[in-house]
Order: structure tokens, then sequence, then C-alpha cells
């Protein structure tokens, strides 16, 4: 290649410089400015930390691959714009070697992307055990007073999304279940199963980890885990994680929020307790009114 | 065909003519009405959600202007402008005098028009509010009980049927009637990308056509395909829908980096670099295409090794995309570049859509993409592929090609400042909405918690919106203006490469009177280089050297 220097050296030299600065500052800034506006939603469960640092190492590649790109593009068309005083183009048709090696450098780029992938998707999609503060270890400590059965080592929750509000329906042999809030105890592995009823919905809290579609005609799962720090002294200092419906699912899509309120295994009990009996009552009142209405109808 | 009988005149030719530049024009015209009335819908949509809690439209409109925009974009802009600028410059690129089937081609042209009058008739009644993916149970009868879906069902079989006997046209053209000494490797990348999305428009739209006939008997003779209480399935609409959706895409982007791999070459007054790679990075990007619609799917209830399959075969494609963006740079390098305003708009595809790239592998890794699916992160992510992509793209070439088309000059002046303001509003609108996503804004919704914190950022999308809306109006003026008052083009103003340049500005009907040889990939270098020599005397004239081989 012919060397062709510039006019003047100064303005090259300058542009690379910028560039040197621009690409030290990105650097340099791009860890600090990753605050929660350039990453998805975490913090809640270890699933959406996972996921977090995923995206953070390949965003950190991306960016890499970003400045190749438009440094290069920018530098060509800044570089071999067409001045008069500036050479002919050089006709050149190809390179074999240089247009195998950003093929080659590509797809590895990829291969490093997929171990990387791999190796988080265990702990992504797998739930882990409940911890030693979740409601696990609480269920030994009540076991004199009358509780159903533990649900296992996970609480498995069933959610159903409906035009436009979800359902959660808690383990038990006694009914228990929730519109809107979800309530769960911290420390606890939540196994969710998803579906709808009507229109395909989507599961999504964003802090809790990533979305699941509930589809009718399936069962879908995800799990999220909330560390014991988001409890609070009484169910109402409880930290509430919002999210809402993720798939158009029609008018009201936009809202239909779903919340889940953290708390500790002993609320998470006493509050049960109180809305198994709730729902009790209300089953029993609802079953005198209609013998009552029936009578009425039948004594007419 | 075009030759004894007396043509009409006046308006009617418009109607009647089966000239393949007439149909051009008349596809590149509708279009592009279409393309004004999606940004339209578009910009009531920004307005809606520039500040929390906005009142101006209701639930209902705007879930119906959601759905409008994503089908007009895709259906009645992107899929049938490419098949105008197709159906122009395909036969004067390959030195042809009109496509295969001229009535067929009427025909497409035709079939378009009604299906976007059809769907479009909808405003009157009631518009589908389902969203341009269309998802079962909510299409269903008793979920979307108005005409709006079947109006979209209408659209869907009227514009695919356009589609696919225009696909078959151009097929049958760069199969046939290539100029003489135009072998395959001397073929334009323009025709290659086309002949590729003409194979694909073939290969994917039978599954979509299938998928809304299924979706019609259900709403209307009792059957239930996608209904679960009847046996059926929703999934089984996913899988149809985007086996063809994906491919879509591609569909939608590939012949927008053939009209790059024209144009920065003859601005940068160099060959391209890497012909075969790129045609052949074309072909791969095709059949990795066809096999990589799941990843629309992550989110719902599918084993892990179906996922892990989906998000392999997306990474593959970024290396054959990967390899034309490194193509049209080094095409750059060592140039002499001349910065007319389709050089502006051809150079924003590479810088825009390594950003939509870029995105796109972050959205293949399956886990991540569960916290971002259906977010406004992947509504950025696809706009940058298909506005900073496609769009740009189509900007360079209505640039680069008005000319031959009108026979005048577009401003310099107003296309740059065009161009300014769409770069600029572009990324205004579109950069910050990955930040939106990722505070937890789904896409599709006519309203957002104040809580979410994303108030700022939405107003800013939507002043970059207008500033993008701006900037296409400048080029819309510029197009008005330039055609009446432009300074003459000349055959070949910019010094282009291909052949659509040998002949006047605009063409005659027969395209040529002579069809020259071929005898490289760049034919039009040869002629110049021919006249040349014929024009110096005779004993400094140089024996024609061969193109190197390619």
């Amino acid at each position: 290649m012919i060397s062709r220097a510039l006019p003047s050296g100064m303005p090259r030299r300058l542009l690379a410089a910028a560039l040197g600065a621009a690409l030290l500052a990105i650097l340099i800034a791009a860890p600090v400015a990753l605050g929660d506006t350039f990453t998805p939603e975490s913090g809640g469960s270890p699933n959406a930390d996972d996921i977090d640092t995923l995206f953070k190492i390949t965003l950190y590649v991306g960016i890499v691959i970003f400045l190749i790109v438009e440094g290069t593009l920018i530098w060509a068309l800044f570089k071999y714009r067409g001045r008069r005083s500036a050479p002919d183009a050089a006709q050149i048709r190809g390179n074999t070697p240089l247009e195998l090696g950003w093929t080659v450098a590509a797809a590895l780029i990829l291969v490093v992307l997929t171990v990387v992938t791999f190796l988080y998707l265990d702990d992504i999609e797998n739930p882990p055990p409940s911890g030693p503060q979740g409601l696990q270890a609480s269920q030994t400590r009540f076991a004199s007073i009358d509780q159903p059965t533990p649900p296992g080592p996970h609480l498995r929750i069933k959610v159903n999304g409906q035009q436009y509000l979800w359902r959660y329906d808690y383990p038990g042999e006694q009914t228990l279940f929730s519109y809107h809030t979800m309530v769960v105890p911290v420390d606890t592995t939540v196994v969710l199963e998803v579906s709808a009823s009507d229109v395909i919905h989507s599961w999504w809290i964003p802090k809790l980890g990533g979305k699941v579609d509930g589809v009718p005609g399936h069962v879908n799962e995800t799990w999220f885990k909330i560390p014991p720090k988001f409890a609070g002294d009484t169910f109402a200092d409880g930290t509430v994680f919002d999210g809402q419906c993720a798939e158009l699912c029609g008018a009201g899509h936009a809202d239909m929020r779903a919340k889940v309120r953290a708390v500790t295994p002993e609320q998470y009990e006493a509050w049960a307790e109180e809305k198994r009996q709730d729902i009790e009552e209300a089953g029993e009142e609802l079953a005198r009114q209609r013998e009552e209405r029936e009578g009425e109808e039948t004594g007419q | 065909m075009h030759g004894l009988k007396p043509q009409p005149r006046g308006w009617l030719v418009w109607l009647t003519t089966t000239d393949h530049k007439k149909i051009g024009l008349l596809y590149l015209f509708t279009t592009f009405m279409f393309f004004i009335l999606g940004g339209v819908e578009a910009l009531i949509m920004r307005l809606q959600l520039a500040q929390p809690s906005g009142t101006l439209v209701d639930p209902e409109t705007y879930n119906g202007l959601a759905t409008m925009h994503g089908t007009t974009m895709i259906f009645l802009f992107i899929v049938p402008v490419l098949a105008g600028f197709g159906n122009y410059f395909v036969p004067l690129m390959i030195g042809a005098r009109d496509m295969a089937f001229p009535r067929l081609n009427a025909l497409s042209y035709w079939l378009l028009l009604f299906g976007g009058l059809a769907f479009y008739a909808s405003i009157f009644f009631e518009p589908p509010q389902a969203g341009w993916t269309m998802y079962p149970p909510l299409s269903d009868d008793a979920f979307s009980p108005g005409g709006g879906v079947d109006a979209w069902i209408f659209l869907i079989h009227l514009t695919g049927l356009s589609s696919i006997v225009g696909a078959i046209n151009f097929i049958a053209t760069i199969h046939n009637m290539r100029a003489p000494g135009m072998s395959w490797g001397r073929m334009p990348l323009f025709i290659w990308s086309i002949l590729v999305y003409s194979y694909l428009l073939v290969a994917a739209l039978p599954a979509v056509a299938a998928a809304v006939t299924m979706l019609l008997t259900d709403r209307h003779f009792g059957t239930a395909f996608f209904d679960p209480a009847g046996g059926g399935d929703p999934m089984l609409w996913q899988h149809l829908f985007w086996f063809f959706g994906h491919p879509e895409v591609y569909i939608m982007i590939l012949p927008v980096f053939g009209m790059i791999s024209e144009i920065l070459p003859v601005f940068a007054r160099k060959p391209i670099f890497g012909y075969k790679a790129i045609a052949a990075a074309t072909v791969a990007i095709a059949f990795l295409g066809l096999l990589v619609w799941a990843h629309h799917m992550f989110t719902t209830p599918t084993p892990t090794v179906v996922l892990a399959f989906f998000m392999l075969a997306s990474f593959t494609i970024a290396v054959p995309t990967g390899i034309k963006i490194f193509n049209w740079i080094a095409t750059l390098w060592r140039g002499k570049v001349v910065f007319k305003t389709p050089l502006y708009f051809a150079a924003a595809l590479p810088a825009l859509f390594v950003i939509g790239g870029i995105s796109g592998v972050i959205l293949a890794i399956f886990p991540v993409d569960w916290q971002l699916h259906d977010t406004y992160f992947v509504v950025a992510h696809f706009h940058y592929v298909l506005f900073g992509g496609s769009v740009f793209g189509l900007f360079a070439g209505l640039y680069y090609w008005f000319p031959k088309m009108s026979g005048r000059l577009m401003s310099e002046a107003l296309g740059k400042t065009s161009f300014w303001l769409m770069f600029v509003g572009f990324n205004m609108t579109f950069l910050i909405q990955h930040s939106i996503g990722m505070e937890g804004m789904p896409r599709r919704v006519y309203d957002y918690s104040e809580e979410l914190g994303v108030g700022t950022y939405n107003l800013i999308s939507t002043i970059g919106a207008f500033i993008l809306g701006v900037g296409v109006v400048v080029t819309c003026v510029n197009v008005l203006i330039s055609i009446k008052k432009g300074k003459r083009a000349g055959n070949d103003p910019w010094q282009g490469n291909t052949l659509e340049w040998f002949t006047s500005s605009p063409p005659p009907d027969n395209n040529f009177d002579v069809v020259p040889r071929v005898r490289s990939v760049e034919p039009m270098k040869d002629i110049r280089r021919e006249v040349l020599a014929a024009s110096r005397p005779a004993e400094t004239v140089a024996q024609p050297t061969a193109p190197r081989s390619l």
C-alpha cells in the first residue's frame, strides 16, 4: 500500500486522538453509566440477577463491535472523502484472507457468547432449593399449629391470566387464592405454573426475572426466590414488586398490572390462615344465600 | 407487447399499462402513500405516549392504530415498495425490455392496491385491534367480533397473492431474460437480492396464507384450529405465522442490502469489495432465515432444547450479515467518496443496522429475551433493522434512482437536510426506547404508570419521532419540486456501473434500442472505457483490458 499523507498531518492526528479519547471515555464511562437504565431490571431474585449479568457480558461484546464498525466506517468516510487533490480510488475487488478473517472472527465471538449463555443457563432455568429463612424452615417451627402439609421444597403457585386480571391459587388442602397481588414468603423458591383461561397473557415482574406466556391449554413454568431483606417487620412493610401483562390481550392490556408482595414466612402463614377463613366464610355465606333464594323460589 | 396497438392516453394509460416502468411507478407511489399513512398512525401513538396517562386516544383506538401501523408498514410499504423498485429496475439492470409476464405484473399491482383498500376500509367500521401478529385466541371471533380481523385476513390474502405472483415473475425474468454475457457471476447484486427475495416470498407466504385461512374458518365456520376448547392450539398459529414472519424480515432487508451494494461502489468510485462473498451471504441469510422463526416465541411453553436450537440458528445469521457490513466498509476504504445524498443514506444503513444487529444477538440469547421480549427494547431493535436498515436504504435508492425515473436530479440541499433530520430524529426516537423497555415498559400499551419512571424518555422519543417526520416531509417536498424543476439528469448522472444508466432518463418504452453485451459485473465502466478509447487518436488506444476475474 502506497502511503498517502494528507496535505497536513495535523487533522489526521487530531482525529485519531479524538477517536482514541472517545473510545477511552466510553470504555471508562460504560461500567459507571450502565446503571439500571442500560440493563434489564434485577435485584429481586437470583435468576433476574443472572440474566442481568448475561446481558451485560453480551452488551460489552456488542459495544466493542459497535465501536469497531462505526469507527472504521466514519474513518473511511472521513479519510477517503473525495477531494480534488485526493488520489484516485484504489480498484480493489476483494481480499480473501481479510474476508476469511472477519468471517472466522464473527463466528468465534458467537461461539464465546454461546458458551457463556450455557454457563449461566442452569442457574437461570432451574429453581434452587429454598433458603434457611424460607417457608420450609418455618414450617417445622410451626408444626404444632394445625397447618396444611408443607408444599415440598418449593412453594408452587398457579397463576392464571384472565382479561384483565391475574388470579393466584396457592397450595394447600383448603382453598386459597388471591387476585392482583401475590403474597409470597422470602427466601423461599416460588415456582409459578402460568396459564390463561381466555386469551394469551404474559406474566412479568421485571425485578423477579423473565416473563412467561400464559397460553390457554398450556402450563408454562418459571420461578423466583426473593432475598430475606425484602420482607418488612409487618405484612404491610413487605416490599411490593410491580409488573404487568406483557402480551397484548385486548383493550385492558395496559391496565392489567400485577404485584408481588414479599413477606416473612410467619407473615405469609398468618395471612394465608386469615385468607383461607375469609374464603371459607364467603363460600358458606354464598351457599346460605343460595339456599335462601332457592327456598324463597320453592316457597312461592 | 407495446408496439402496434394504439396506446391509451392520459390517466387511462395508468389503469391499463403493462409496462414494467409504469407499474413500478404505480407501486412506488401507492406504497409511499401507505408509508405516509403508517407514519401518521405512528405519530398519533407517540403523541399519546408522550406522557403517562395520555388522553389523546382510548385503548381500543390505540390498539387499532398499533395494528394498522405494523400491518401497513410491513405489508403495504416495505415489501411492496421493494417490488416497485424491482419492477422498475430489474429489467433495466439486466438489459431486458420488460418483465417476463407483463400482464401478470399488472395483476400483482392491482391485487396489492385492492388489498390495501380493503384493509383500510375497516377504519369506517372497526379496525382490527389484535396487533399485526394477530395471535389467536385474541383474534378469534369470541374476542374480536368486529370485521376488522376479517379485513386484515383479506389484506393478507390479496397482498400475499400479489407478492407470490410478482415473485414468480421476478424469478422467470431474472433466470431467462438477462442481457447476452450476463452470467450469474456478472449479475448486479441488487438483482441477486431481488432473486433471493422472490424465492423467499414463494417459500414463506404459503404458510401465512394457510394460517389466515384457518383463522377465517375458526372465526366463521366453526372449526377450532387455534381454540384449545375444541382441541386446537394457539401455538400452531404462532409457528405458522413466524415461519412466514421471520423470512419476511429478510424479505424486507435483503433487497435493500442489494441497493446499498450498488450505491456504495458508485459513490466510492471503487468496485464492490467481495462481490462473491456478498452474493453468497445473501443466499446464506435467506436459507438460515427459514430456520429461526421460533426466536419470536422464546417465552411460550417450549422445551429448552428447542429454545437452544433457535438461539444458535439465530446466532449463525449474524455471520453473513456481519460479512456484508465489513464488505461495505471495505468498499469505501481507499475510495474517493463523492458525498451526494444517496451516499449519505447508504452509509447510514450499516451505521444504524449494526445497532439492530447487536441488539438482535442480545435478543437471540433466550434467557435474556425472557426479560426483553415484548418490551420497548424489541420495538427499538426492529425499528433499527427496519427503519435504520430498510427505510434509510430505500431513501438511498429513491435519491439514487429518481434521476433515472424522472429525468431530473433532486435538490442536494433538501436531500441533505432531509437526511440529517431523519438521522437525528430516528436515533432520538428509538435509541432511548431500549432503555424504556429495560425499565419495564411492555410494547402495545396505550398508557404506562408514572412509577415506571419513563415519562421523560417517552417525551424524548416523541419529539424525535416528529423530527423524523419533518425529515420525511422534506424528502416529499424535494420529490414534488424536483419532478418539475430539477436539473436535467442526463443518462448517467452518477457514473453508475449497471445497465440502467446506459439508456435515457426516463427510459423509452422499449428500454434499450440495442442491448449491449455484458463483459463484467460493471458493464457501464466497460462502455465508458470504450467510448473514451474511441474518442482518442488510434495509436493511443489501449487494448480493452479484461476485468480481473471475480
